[in-house]
């Protein structure tokens, strides 16, 4: 009984770390996907989101709804202006080049969270009030079931939205082929906002969750979450949104039973280990799929 | 015995069959054409030549030994090179170092000599350089050796494509399109160079091309393609008053 | 001719290098540096070393490579354990040291080689830095290496008294990068980041000289890495991670990649710069950066043509050539 309490509760907390990488990891599918591109500033925007909601809470002393709104609209901000700025000047540059200014961006919004907000991390409780709910002996915290039902909602809904809606139809159109996608009349600029618009918001809820979690804050807070949560999105099939879903919640389980049962200090090195494995069996993920050069 | 034997060659992408039971033999010294409608396969078949794709099925004999398998690096080491549609120049080197990496595997010295520039390196190098200005000086591009290949005007871009490719030593060398986007004079002058490299280095032609003039002009057998699947072979005279050919081009 | 010409520009370099090699030591034994300064002289040189052999994977062979640290740190370790270990005078114990922690990066270089011969691009960048979060945390877990505590108490052989030392190294990395360069392996290296399929079409084994790159670069690495340890004293894990590969990539980048002289130059400022201002640290992010951002923006866009084509710069250029 011990033991299968401790695997469950252990699977759990995978589940719930999972859920988060795979809302980041939409994020780096979608804007891969439709600009080819790997946003790595996209880890940061959790950043970003986790400090707007401490602003909005501690600083502004606004109601928990409103901050969490004030985190939403300034991630989104961010997302579009980022790639108005510092992406689109760069869309016919080789590859190599917008990869480097991606990282640029990313070094960017840490030093400047690190320039106003200092490097002492900065204690914010959780949002969360929930106590939590036991079944049987297991325990399981607020906090996750938040987390669970959140995401679980925000990823209904983007498939909804991807696959009902004209917007959503636009952004897989551009995906498929941007030349085609704007002959036939789309805004080819509008669908790349509207992608990164999108993508940040969802970054924001996984920072509020991620606040919630650990209830501290630092500049560097989104590196390693957006670096796995890239992990899973290539796990999954980078470009498919349902790929970024089950590779994060795979990734996330992985995570969390080789903490629990191999090593902590090695639990890095398995997930990287597995990016490297990923790739080089399978280089188009679990659901996705790689094309050729036409020579 | 023929230079080139292809027998039975077809490749399937996916349920879409590129290419079928295409044959085609070729004679050593031989200029040969390959012909038809956009999207007949003819390109596909040059990257089956030259193992940028594995055929599914069918042989590919050059000089009785077999390509298919090999990857275009070993391809090239075993006679074959080519040219491209979309040119594929390295654009950031010098038109001389674009011909001096075709003579890569001709000349030969070691990591150490190439980290320490001792041993054989200079006097390798040296020989290199002549080398490969010989084969610019053939397309009068010698005095464009030191420019960036990508600063050449186009016409000259598809011609040094043609000479790195003679730089590896090609028994039979794929020319794909090589007068695409050429006005008539300078189509014209391609046709002299090719017919000039084909005597001097004794080499073996076999050439993709929408040009009309310039392929009743330079070759000696043409080959047909349409659907992936081969119309008819035989000499420009026959081959282009057949009745067939002439619908596949221009309709019912 | 060709070969006069060569050997002319030869003697320049050399020339340069004794007028600053000799100008340094003049400083160091007039003791007319600042200890900040003095104490800047090894951290450039090593600097140099990284940016110079990076620059052969990302400039020259095309490739973004965010693990470069992770090669520095393989190297820094092996070179620390071997004086450690070896109880001969530095003499001796400091050449096996920097020939064991360049090689041991090397077969890390191997084994990296496995996944550069299937990706390329986005894919592989992201592999390079997977594997050096991999060595870290590698390194991090290992009782040889002291886990998270670190090594601590190495000898000193690498700093500003054994100048010269570290100076010949770093003149024998540039020299190797360059010639390898002008040489056919790096003929092969150049034409794969120009058009990798032509390459293999004129015969050039992709496979191979992408994992020679690899190789020789984290070779280099692994030598800077021992000059680190045995200039600092003390090795953590944590030194090593991906902010360490975003430096040395911001050198390369901002000495532009391609440019063996540009990361020489990038090197000495991007270490000295921020040495200089105050608040080091937190500033040193920001300027970096900047410095990614400007300079991607600014070679893709048409400021940089219409620059390079105005009539001052041709005038300043055709000025430069007479004399």
């Amino acid at each position: 009984m011990g033991i299968l309490q401790n695997i469950l509760e252990q699977f759990i907390n995978g589940l719930r770390s999972g859920s988060i990488y795979a809302l980041i990891a939409l994020g780096y599918t979608m804007v891969y996907g439709i600009a080819k591109m790997i946003n790595f500033a996209h880890g940061d925007i959790i950043m970003v989101g986790a400090y707007a909601l401490y602003v909005g809470l501690s600083i502004l002393h606004l109601p928990a709804i409103l901050a969490i709104l004030l985190s939403l609209v300034v991630c989104t901000i961010f997302g579009v202006v980022i790639e108005r700025v510092a992406y689109k000047p760069l869309r016919s540059a080789p590859p190599l080049a917008v990869l480097i200014t991606a990282i640029g961006v990313s070094f960017l919004l840490q030093s400047v969270s690190l320039l106003i907000f200092g490097a002492t991390p900065i204690p914010q409780e959780s949002i969360v009030k929930f106590a939590g709910i036991k079944i049987g002996g297991l325990s399981i915290s607020g906090i996750t079931v938040v987390t669970l039902i959140v995401t679980t909602i925000c990823m209904i809904s983007l498939t909804w939205f991807i696959q009902k809606t004209k917007m959503g139809s636009a952004m897989r159109a551009v995906a498929e082929d941007k030349g085609a996608a704007e002959l036939m009349g789309i805004d080819v600029n509008k669908t790349i906002s509207l992608t990164f618009a999108i993508g940040s918001a969802l970054a924001s809820i996984a920072g509020i969750l991620y606040v919630c979690q650990y209830q501290s804050l630092k500049p560097t807070l989104g590196a390693m979450p957006g670096i796995k949560a890239f992990v899973a999105a290539v796990l999954g099939g980078i470009g498919s949104v349902p790929g970024a879903m089950l590779g994060g919640i795979i990734l996330g389980l992985i995570e969390s039973l080789s903490k629990a049962y191999i090593s902590t200090e090695l639990s890095d090195a398995i997930v990287f280990g597995i990016l490297v494995l990923v790739l080089l069996i399978k280089p188009s993920g679990l659901l996705g799929k790689i094309r050729k050069e036409k020579v | 015995m023929a230079l080139l034997e292809v027998k039975n060659l077809g490749i399937s992408f996916g349920g879409l069959r590129a290419v079928d039971d295409f044959n085609i033999t070729i004679e050593k010294g031989c200029l040969y054409g390959l012909i038809g409608p956009n999207g007949a396969g003819k390109t596909t078949v040059f990257n089956m030549l030259t193992g940028v794709y594995l055929p599914t099925d069918g042989s590919i004999l050059l000089d009785g030994t077999n390509l298919v398998g090999k990857n275009p690096a070993q391809i090239c080491q075993s006679g074959v090179a080519r040219t491209f549609q979309n040119i594929r120049l390295f654009g950031k080197m010098t038109v001389l170092d674009n011909v001096k990496v075709a003579l890569h595997n001709e000349y030969n010295y070691s990591l150490a000599s190439g980290l320490l520039h001792l041993g054989k390196y200079k006097k390798t190098e040296a020989a290199m350089d002549q080398r490969a200005l010989e084969i610019l000086d053939v397309f009068g591009m010698k005095e464009y050796a030191g420019l960036l290949a990508s600063n050449l005007p186009y016409g000259e871009q598809r011609k040094l494509e043609i000479a790195r490719a003679l730089a590896t030593n090609p028994k039979l060398l794929l020319l794909d399109e090589p007068a695409a986007g050429m006005n008539p004079n300078e189509t014209a002058e391609l046709m002299d160079t090719i017919r000039f490299i084909r005597n001097k280095f004794e080499i073996t032609i076999l050439l993709i091309e929408h040009d009309m003039k310039l392929v009743t002009g330079i070759c000696e057998k043409l080959t047909v393609l349409n659907f992936g699947t081969e119309l008819t072979t035989g000499t420009p005279e026959v081959v282009l008053n057949d009745p067939e050919v002439i619908t596949a081009y221009l309709g019912e | 001719m060709k070969n006069k010409q060569i050997d002319k520009q030869l003697i320049k370099n050399l020339a340069i290098i004794v007028i600053v090699f000799a100008a340094i030591e003049f400083l160091l034994y007039g003791d007319l540096l600042t200890r900040q300064f003095r104490s800047l002289l090894i951290p450039v040189c090593i600097n140099v070393i990284l940016a110079v052999s990076l620059n052969l994977t990302t400039g020259f062979l095309g490739e973004l490579t965010l693990g470069h640290a992770g090669f520095m740190s393989v190297g820094a370790y092996t070179g620390a354990l071997v004086t450690m270990n070896l109880n001969l005078p530095m003499i001796i114990e400091f050449p096996i040291a920097l020939i064991a922690g360049g090689l041991v990066a090397s077969l890390f270089g191997v084994i990296i080689g496995v996944p550069v011969l299937r990706l390329r691009g986005d894919y592989l960048a992201i592999v390079t830095l997977a594997f050096g979060e991999i060595i870290k945390s590698i390194i991090n877990s290992l009782k040889i290496t002291n886990g998270a505590m670190g090594l601590s108490n190495i000898e000193l052989h690498g700093n500003y008294k054994n100048f010269g030392y570290v100076f010949f190294l770093t003149v024998i990395t540039i020299f190797a990068i360059k010639n390898m360069v002008n040489s056919r392996q790096g003929r092969a290296v150049c034409s794969i980041r120009d058009n990798y399929i032509a390459a293999e079409a004129v015969g050039i084994n992709v496979s191979k000289f992408k994992v020679m790159a690899f190789v020789v670069a984290a070779f280099f690495a692994g030598i800077a890495g021992v000059i680190y340890g045995h200039n600092v004293g003390t090795l953590k894990p944590t030194t090593f991670d991906y902010n360490k590969s975003i430096e040395i990539l911001v050198i390369v980048v901002l000495g532009g990649m391609g440019s063996i002289k540009g990361s020489v130059i990038a090197a000495i400022i991007l270490t000295i710069l921020p040495e200089m201002l105050r608040s080091a640290d937190e500033f040193r992010m920001f300027l970096y950066a900047v410095v990614l951002i400007a300079m991607m923006i600014f070679n893709s866009s048409q400021i940089k043509q219409r620059i390079l084509s105005s009539d001052i710069f041709l005038k300043l250029k055709k000025t430069k050539k007479e004399a």
